[in-house]
């Protein structure tokens, strides 16, 4: 949790009135395709944590089970054409930007039909080509990797594109963090950096992590703007991150939000995170995303009850479905791996060698 | 006309500017100052925006470049100096270096490494680094020893899909000359048989070719004839020119500038070893640099280094076994 008052410029809580920093655009129809992939990344990341338990999953499995709202603000505010690195807890970004249920589970599963075909797993996923970069576990890596995906879309004269990275508090303390932030900064480039405040990197709390009184000062260091989002509220986390991409697309340059939430599972499934206390897990902090946004979107009169049972009965039945398709699709074939192909580098697009 | 290796790196870097729009550089101080050593002289003017002064980010800089290729661009990353690269090799060996095994996506970019030891450079300027990268799977190593390599293999580091490392050598920069640029180069991964001979070979590469070169000379004045291999690409490494010479020559020494553990050098004498055993007729030499810290004071670093009286004496040893 942030321990003081920020000095950069953000909308003050309490001049909204109701703890919010953004300005109360956001649409019905946002709302509810957020909440509508917030629902599947949460059933879909249930499935993957009973395939893990029963042995199904080989290597770990890391859910974003309570970063739902902020994860899926950035997706769904970028577009084809846009960069998108998301990172360990971004399911629903994931979804929203474009991933899909049936490459998330063929990924976790190992299917040789899987865009990593095996090769890698779980949430380092991704198909670079088409702007969706997969991470390395190396944090703050992908900072400077989304800089130079716009770079590129610079050179080539490309106006309006934005690229999107998450990171955890525990990563900002990384040389590399700092290294793409600055770059960032130096070349005025339309990034968006979401910093996932969840208290814990694993089980390291904030106070042995870092020693400043709230991240978002970070950006004035840097030179950017910094917004803050209430990081377990989908309509403030949609209003934030709407605000941050626009500006990043207008031309404003790079744009920190910072979101201060609870990770309501652990590090990895693995993980039973009892280093979290009770007391935190019952503050607001540790009140879920999802049943939130319900109840603001049934309040608000946005969705009915009807709705969203039908929704999560729909979801379910394609997670299942898709989960049983994907169990009986071949694992890789170590026979018809070609091993040598990158001990003998050196292709060229241009010849036949490619792979 | 004479052409220095430092000004044929130069004159590749120009002319894939000039001929591919996807072409950019970066790196500290490589705009209008035209780099620590000048490798980008008035590149920055003649094409305006495409010579980046980077912050002092090694890491950033790389991952940029992993970045800018992913959307088609072809960086060339400029390091300072070799031994600054490990403060960017993560981006290299676990983000350029397996990104097309994990995702099908081509990495192509150069990353350009003034290497190896000069008088004075001491052990934070003199490094040579490609060991440690060719240990990578996914990494080109190039290591060329001369001023028409030096041009032609740059071109060919931009032409290729994946990440090349490009070991240039600092000691090579501004005393080795050539009259004219090449237009045709040996095929990618090739070795070079830069002296034919009969008795011993000598594999090589990057500054140490000349280090053998003159050895092997000093050898023939007492009747012996080297052959001298350069390996130009230590990755790939061309072991069949490697074997075809030692089937020739029965004895084999390889002389790297690096370091002994898990170097070029070992790599080289396990091929043999394990390929090639019957074709030795003694057990297969190596002369590395001595195993500290390269060393500031030119009497130390000249002691430090294989050079040619050191390679003579290694040889001379080998021909007696």
């Amino acid at each position: 949790m942030t321990k003081g008052s920020s000095p950069v410029q953000t909308i003050s809580s309490q001049a909204l009135g109701n703890g919010r920093n953004g300005k109360g655009r956001v649409t019905k129809e946002i709302a509810r395709r957020s909440f509508r992939t917030m629902l599947e990344a949460r059933i879909l990341e249930e499935k993957l944590a009973a395939l893990y338990r029963s042995g199904k999953i080989v290597g770990g499995v890391f859910l974003g089970r309570g970063q739902e709202a902020l994860s899926v603000a950035l997706g769904v505010h970028l577009r084809r054409g846009d960069i998108y690195a998301p990172l360990i807890r971004d399911q629903a970004g994931r979804l929203a930007f474009g991933d899909t249920i049936l490459d998330t589970l063929r990924t976790y599963l190992g299917s040789s039909l899987g865009s990593m075909r095996g090769r890698d797993g779980n949430i380092h996923r991704g198909r670079p080509s088409e702007g969706y970069h997969a991470m390395i576990s190396h944090l703050g890596a992908m900072v400077s990797t989304v800089c130079g995906g716009l770079i590129a879309k610079r050179f080539r004269g490309e106006t309006g594109v934005v690229g999107g990275t998450c990171i955890g508090e525990g990563g900002t303390s990384t040389g590399s963090f700092h290294e793409g932030m600055n770059m960032a900064a130096v070349e005025k480039l339309p990034i968006v950096v979401v910093v996932a405040n969840n208290q814990f990197s694993y089980s390291t709390p904030n106070d042995r992590q870092f020693a400043c009184d709230d991240l978002l000062t970070r950006a004035a260091g840097y030179g950017i703007r910094g917004r803050r989002a209430v990081g377990n509220d989908l309509i403030d986390c949609l209003e934030v991150l709407g605000e941050a991409v626009a500006a990043a697309r207008a031309g404003e340059g790079p744009q920190l939000v910072v979101a201060d939430l609870l990770r309501l599972v652990g590090h990895g499934e693995h993980d039973d995170a009892s280093y979290i206390p009770a007391a935190l897990k019952e503050s607001p902090l540790g009140r879920d995303c999802l049943d939130l946004a319900a109840e603001e979107l049934l309040n608000n009169g946005w969705v009915t009850d009807s709705e969203l049972s039908s929704w999560r009965t729909a979801v379910e039945k394609e997670v299942e479905e898709t989960a049983g398709k994907v169990l009986r699709e071949p694992a890789p074939d170590p026979a018809e791996e070609d091993w040598n192909a990158f001990a003998v580098v050196g292709r060229n697009l241009s010849g036949e060698d490619e792979e | 006309m004479s052409i220095t290796y430092l000004e044929a790196i130069r004159l590749a870097q120009q002319r894939v500017l000039a001929e591919d729009p996807r072409v950019f550089i970066y790196g500290q101080d490589i705009g209008g100052f035209g780099g620590a050593f000048k490798a980008t002289k008035n590149l920055a003017k003649e094409f305006p925006g495409r010579v980046l002064d980077a912050p002092i980010s090694e890491d950033a800089m790389v991952g940029m470049a992993i970045g800018a290729a992913v959307e088609g661009m072809r960086p060339i990353v400029e390091m300072q100096f070799a031994d600054f690269s490990t403060c960017g090799l993560n981006q290299i060996v676990n983000q350029a270096a397996t990104l097309h095994y994990r995702t099908g996506t081509p990495c192509p970019l150069v990353v350009r490494l003034p290497s190896g030891g000069t008088p004075g450079g001491g052990p934070f300027h003199s490094q040579s680094m490609e060991a440690l990268y060719a240990h990578y799977p996914g990494l080109v190593v190039m290591t060329p020893a001369t001023v028409e390599d030096a041009y032609t293999m740059l071109l060919e580091a931009v032409a290729l899909d994946d990440p090349v490392i490009f070991c240039e050598h600092k000691f090579l920069y501004y005393h080795l000359k050539a009259e004219k640029l090449p237009e045709e180069a040996l095929p990618f991964g090739k070795a070079r048989i830069t002296r034919p001979g009969r008795d011993a070979t000598v594999v090589a590469y990057s500054a140490m070719v000349h280090e053998a070169l003159a050895a092997a000379e000093d050898l023939s004045q007492d009747g012996y004839d080297i052959e001298v291999v350069d390996l130009r690409t230590v990755k790939p490494i061309d072991t069949d020119t490697i074997l075809a010479s030692v089937a020739r020559t029965g004895r084999l020494l390889v002389v790297s500038e690096d370091w002994p553990w898990g170097g070029v050098a070992a790599e080289v004498i396990t091929r043999v070893a394990a390929e090639g055993f019957g074709l030795l007729d003694a057990p297969p030499q190596r002369l590395n640099a001595r195993e500290t810290p390269v060393p500031y004071h030119p009497a130390l670093w000249g002691t430090h280094r294989p050079t040619a009286s050191s390679v003579a004496n290694s040889l001379r040893q080998l021909l007696e076994l």
